[in-house]
Parts: structure tokens; C-alpha cells; sequence
């Protein structure tokens, strides 16, 4: 009850003109960006985070909702309309999105995915409302040595549990980790790895890292392959969903909503996995199993992109009442945090509970308009699928280097920013997972600091990291989820079936 | 499952680079960690988590290597690199013209054109055009309506 009362009052602050017009406009912009192909919300929410920076931090934050929601759902329309999934959480609303549209039906197949996504967000921010402020309650009690033990499960799951390649994770990670010892020691004020550079001191922002990484090493890999360019679908075919239409849906929006997240929230991998048991276990009870190789099953589309949604909205429960992010998307939504000396966590609910609850009423509030604006508007969405590729990405790198411009100005950030570009296009060339790389430098100078301060506080003695029975259960279980891929033969098996 | 069976012979010779990148990272890290003085009276210093770091990337490093040499991986797609060139230069000619006061406009224009041209377009003057265009309404977009700051050149002033 005492979560609903704050969640009233968080719907005061939301329902403000002023934030309501940024909810709006960060809905527009994100999907807008979003829908581009290639683009998924996590650069969607970098690339537009400097538009943030001069609006007071509630305002910012709000309008930071709605660009994360618009990102979701432009996502889904690109993999529907043209069959390239802007990261791997949308493959599976890909697959039978993809043959819908190409028989004609890609209106239902907007739809649904929209109006699951919808759904599955609204149930799952009314999760966050409830969970968040439990969790908060349990955090309180934890020491430095529980919150280094906690960090060291999320580096486990987002890297090594539940990717192609432990190996390969744990490498993307530990670069992750390298970069963010770059700077001014926060503890005892030396600067590590700075090279006598100044322009290192501030160390490797987040944002630049992402951007990078997504955005510059995203273009650099397509111009490399010269991808012919995919057929954009034509909307055809009423966008209004049948009866039937409706009836085949809400059963996969609710199953998708209730794999994705807990999976989101716990935090156990990403949007990956639940999307994929949702589209597996609709295929198995599907009643129209001929559908699904040859017009497209309309449940194939609502489970997947509920589950999505669902694990997305999930990942805000540990970043909102831990401060840990378990995503990429979630780790570049702290980076927001911090730009205004925010620190999402226990400390956060207490001190700004209006920020918090106005943000988690924004929710809410984007979600609804995301149907409310956006179907409506979907043939502006799909020109913007039109626009030809050298455009489209020069437009792409053009805003990529505005952001750090606009944040810095620096050369030295702008050459980092083509580092980090290369780097993700070797990465992507070669199979390396980014998002690992992006939690590490964000989650690694966090963790450190736990873990500093727990070893001050035991003198040194590294037995308190194991001492409490919290830290150890959690290290128990990030080891756990560290030799499960080995165990159990990986999700390679699993997917391998799919295909 | 049945592809990596029948051929192991062969190595994955990018797992051997990276394994050994993963090494001189390591060593980048554990340099920088030793040069650190130690002004810590009690507690941890600043060097013990490069230095955790550093021997974890030595392991993963070494597993790389190892696990390069036992399979033959999987050879990448073919890729063009010359446009890959084009976008970095794009990229290059941005920072220097941001560098030496070109202004953000022409930079943004001049960056738009090459990286078009690396996507295969030939019209360079009509992309340079839109260039400006698209610039100088991010220009003032940013500057005037969300007071950004961004770099000023010729052209900027004349905006104001």
C-alpha cells in the first residue's frame, strides 16, 4: 500500500505539462532514432542522451523514459518491416514478424507487437513499483562485501552464463573492467592509466564507449559487407487486429510477460532468453503450427516482443533499487543518473523519493502514449525505414559525434570515439559480445569500491568477502552461473534447435 | 554441432591475437599498477585491482591462445576494408576540423559527405549540401534551444 501511495504522488510529478511534454517528445525522438535499422534502444538512449543535458533532472529522466519505451518499439517495427533485429533480443519477433509482413499481414503484426509491448510493460512497471521498494528494504542491510558479491553475479550473468562464448564474454568484460580503471583513483586521488594525459584523468565515459562501440562499429561493419539493402515490407493490410487476431494474442502477451520479467529482474541474462522460450513454448502450443513456416503465426510475434518488454522493464528493478545495471541499455541509463550526481540505489528512494516515483509513474505514462502516438503514426515510421543507407548512416555517425561533441568537445574524446568504433567492429567482425564491455566499465570502478571498502573495514582480512552468508550465497551462485554453460551445454544447443 | 567436427585442424588464428592483445593489455595494466606509489597507510591501495584485473586477463588470455590453437574457428565473412579506411578518414578530417576551429557545421557537413561516399554514393556536392543543411539545423537546435555549446567557427558566428 505504502509503494501505491508513492507511486500517486510520482504520477503528480509525471502529469505535469512540462514533463509530460518531455515524455512525449523523448517518446518521439526514440523511436524515431530507434526504428533505424541497426540501431537498438541502447544506442538509441546514448545517442539522445545530450538533448538531456540541460533540463532539470526529473524533467531529464522522464523524458529519458519515454525515449527508452520509443527505442523498444521502433526496434520491433524495424525487425517486423525489414528483417534486421537491432540486437539479438529481437530476433525472435523477427522470424515471424518478418513473414507476416511478407504475407501481407504486417498491420496485425505492428499491432500486436504493440499493444503487447504495451501490456507486458504495463504489468511489468507495475512490478517495478512493488519489487523495487522490497528490494530496497533487503539492500539496506547489505554491506560493501553483499554488494561487491552482487556485482560480481551481474559481470557472471551479463558476460559469461548465457553468450555464444564464456571465453569470449569474459574477454569483452575484463577490456570493460581495463577501461575503467582509466583516471583519477576516486579513494586515494592517483590517476591510473592516464599516460600523463589530462584529457584521461576524467576517465572513459560511458556514453562514448557505447556510442562507439554501438553506433560507429554498427556502420563500419555494414559498410564493410556491403549489405545489399533489405526489403522494407510494404504496410499492408488493416493495422487493426481480428478477433481472432485479439484471441491468439493475449494468451503469449501474459506468458511473454511473466518469462521476461522475473528473468529481467533477477537479473539471469538479459532480454535474450526469455524471448526465445517465449517463442518457443508458443510455437509448441500453437494451434496453427502450419502458420509458422509459411504466413507467419501472429502468437510467435506477441510472445517474443511481451517478452522482451517485460525483461527490459525488469532490468530498471536492480538499477533503480541497487543501482546495478545488468544491461546495456541499463548501464547508459546510469550514466543519466550520474550526469546529474545521482545514484540510483537504497539512498536514492530515501532522499529524492519524487524523482524515483515520478520516474516509474513516467513509465507508465510513456508506455500508453507509445500506443496512443505511435501506431497512429507508423507510415512516418516506415518512411523513415526508407531512407537510403549512406544517408541513413551518415546521419547516424553525424549525431554519434555530435553527442561527444556536445558533452566534451575534446579531440581526444572524438578519437576515442573512433577507438572504441573500430574496436566494436572487430568485435562484431569477430564475434565478440560489446554489452559486456559496457557493464564492465560502468559496473568495474562500482565494484572496486566495494570491495575497497569492505577489505578497509576487515583490515585487510579477505575472508569478510565470503564471511557474510549473503556474499557467499551470491558468490556461490555466480560461480555456479559461471560453469553452467559448461554443465549444461549453453543456450548454443538450444538455439541451434530453433533455427 | 556436426561442422565443428570436421575439421580440427586448422587454428582460429583471431583467438591467438586476441589472447596475445589480452597479455599485453595485462602487461599495460600491471606496468601502470607497479608505478603507483604507495600513499596508502592502511587498507587497499590503488594498484591491487589493476593487478586483479591484469591476471585475470592473463588467464583469459592464455585460454584464448590455448583454445586458438585446438580449434580452427570459424572463418569471418569476406569484407571490404577500403570504405571501413573511408569512414575512419570521414572521421579524422571531423576531429580536425573541430580541432582547428572549422566550426561544427562545415565539420558535420564534411563528415556526412565522405561517409556517404563510403556507402557507395557518388554525388558529393549534393551530399555536402545536405550536409550543411542537416548540420546547421542540429546547430541551432542545440545551441539555441538546449543552449549546448558546441564549436564555433566562421560560419556559427554568422548564425549567432
Amino acid at each position: 500500500m505504502e509503494s501505491f501511495y508513492a507511486l500517486m504522488s510520482g504520477f503528480t510529478v509525471a502529469m505535469t505539462a512540462a514533463n509530460l511534454l518531455y515524455a512525449s517528445v523523448g517518446v518521439l525522438l526514440g523511436t524515431a532514432v530507434g526504428v533505424l535499422p541497426g540501431i537498438g534502444p541502447a544506442v538509441t538512449v546514448a545517442l539522445l542522451l545530450p538533448i538531456t543535458f540541460k533540463l532539470d533532472p526529473s524533467g531529464s529522466l522522464i523524458m529519458f523514459a519515454g525515449i527508452y519505451y520509443g527505442a523498444m518499439y521502433g526496434g520491433s517495427t524495424t525487425s517486423i518491416l525489414i528483417n534486421t533485429p537491432g540486437e539479438s533480443a529481437s530476433m525472435a519477433t523477427a522470424l515471424q514478424g518478418n513473414l507476416m509482413a511478407k504475407s501481407g499481414r504486417a498491420g496485425p503484426a505492428l499491432a500486436t507487437s504493440a499493444i503487447g509491448s504495451f501490456i507486458a510493460g504495463f504489468i511489468a512497471t507495475a512490478g517495478i513499483a512493488f519489487l523495487a521498494p522490497w528490494m530496497v528494504k533487503f539492500a539496506v542491510q547489505f554491506g560493501p562485501e553483499d554488494y561487491f558479491a552482487l556485482m560480481v553475479v551481474a559481470f557472471i550473468t551479463v558476460s559469461a552464463t548465457f553468450g555464444d562464448s564464456p571465453l569470449k564474454g569474459l574477454i569483452s568484460l575484463f577490456c570493460g573492467l581495463a577501461f575503467g580503471l582509466i583516471g583519477i583513483d576516486k579513494l586515494t586521488g592517483q590517476s591510473r592509466l592516464t599516460f600523463g594525459l589530462p584529457e584521461l584523468l576524467d576517465g572513459v565515459e560511458v556514453t562514448t564507449l557505447a556510442v562507439g562501440l554501438f553506433a560507429i562499429g554498427e556502420a563500419m561493419f555494414v559498410v564493410s559487407r556491403h549489405r545489399v539493402a533489405e526489403e522494407v515490407m510494404q504496410m499492408t493490410g488493416s493495422l487493426w487486429m481480428s478477433k481472432e487476431d485479439w484471441k491468439r494474442s493475449w494468451k503469449p502477451w501474459l506468458r511473454g510477460t511473466m518469462y521476461g520479467f522475473p528473468i529481467g529482474a533477477l537479473p539471469a541474462g538479459g532480454a535474450e532468453i526469455p524471448t526465445f522460450l517465449s517463442y518457443s513454448t508458443e510455437k509448441r502450443l500453437s494451434k496453427h503450427p502450419e502458420e509458422w513456416d509459411t504466413i507467419g503465426a501472429i502468437e510467435g510475434v506477441a510472445g517474443p516482443e511481451a517478452a522482451n518488454n517485460a525483461s527490459v522493464a525488469g532490468t530498471l528493478v536492480p538499477l533503480l533499487s541497487l543501482g546495478l545495471p545488468t544491461s546495456a541499455t541499463a548501464a547508459i541509463m546510469l550514466a543519466g543518473f550520474q550526469q546529474f550526481g545521482l545514484n540510483p540505489g537504497p539512498l536514492l528512494f530515501a532522499e529524492k523519493p519524487d524523482l524515483v516515483w515520478g520516474l516509474i509513474a513516467s513509465l507508465f505514462i510513456a508506455n500508453a502514449m507509445l500506443v496512443v502516438l505511435n501506431l497512429p503514426l507508423v507510415g512516418i515510421w516506415v518512411k523513415l525505414l526508407k531512407i537510403p543507407t549512406p544517408w541513413l548512416y551518415a546521419g547516424i555517425l553525424m549525431f554519434a559525434a555530435m553527442g561527444s561533441i556536445a558533452t566534451k568537445g575534446s579531440i581526444a574524446e572524438l578519437l576515442m570515439l573512433l577507438g572504441f568504433g573500430i574496436i566494436g567492429f572487430l568485435m562484431r567482425r569477430y564475434d565478440y559480445p560489446v554489452a559486456p564491455m559496457v557493464v564492465g566499465l560502468i559496473l568495474g570502478p562500482m565494484a572496486e569500491s566495494q570491495f575497497r571498502r569492505a577489505l578497509q573495514i576487515s583490515i585487510g582480512d579477505p575472508l569478510v568477502l565470503v564471511q557474510s552468508p549473503i556474499a557467499a550465497t551470491l558468490l556461490g551462485v555466480a560461480f555456479l552461473a559461471l560453469i553452467a554453460p559448461y554443465v549444461a551445454g549453453g543456450l548454443n544447443k538450444f538455439k541451434a534447435n530453433e533455427d | 554441432m556436426s561442422q565443428s567436427t570436421s575439421a580440427p585442424k586448422g587454428r582460429d588464428k583471431p583467438a591467438i591475437v586476441v589472447g596475445f592483445l589480452m597479455l599485453a593489455l595485462a602487461g599495460i595494466l600491471w606496468a601502470d599498477a607497479v608505478s603507483l606509489g604507495s600513499v596508502v597507510a592502511y587498507g587497499i591501495g590503488p594498484a591491487v585491482v589493476p593487478k586483479i584485473i591484469a591476471a585475470g586477463l592473463v588467464l583469459l588470455g592464455l585460454l584464448s591462445i590455448l583454445s586458438g590453437f585446438r580449434s580452427a574457428g570459424t572463418e569471418p565473412e569476406e569484407a571490404d576494408f577500403g570504405p571501413v579506411g573511408i569512414l575512419v578518414i570521414g572521421f579524422l578530417v571531423l576531429t580536425a576540423m573541430i580541432g582547428f576551429g572549422g566550426g561544427f557545421v562545415p565539420a558535420m557537413a564534411v563528415l556526412f559527405a565522405i561517409t556517404s561516399f563510403a556507402f557507395g554514393r557518388r554525388a558529393v556536392l549534393v551530399d555536402l549540401a545536405i550536409g550543411v543543411v542537416l548540420s546547421t539545423l542540429i546547430y541551432l537546435l542545440f545551441s539555441k534551444l538546449l543552449t549546448l555549446s558546441l564549436p564555433q567557427g566562421p560560419l556559427e558566428r554568422l548564425l549567432g
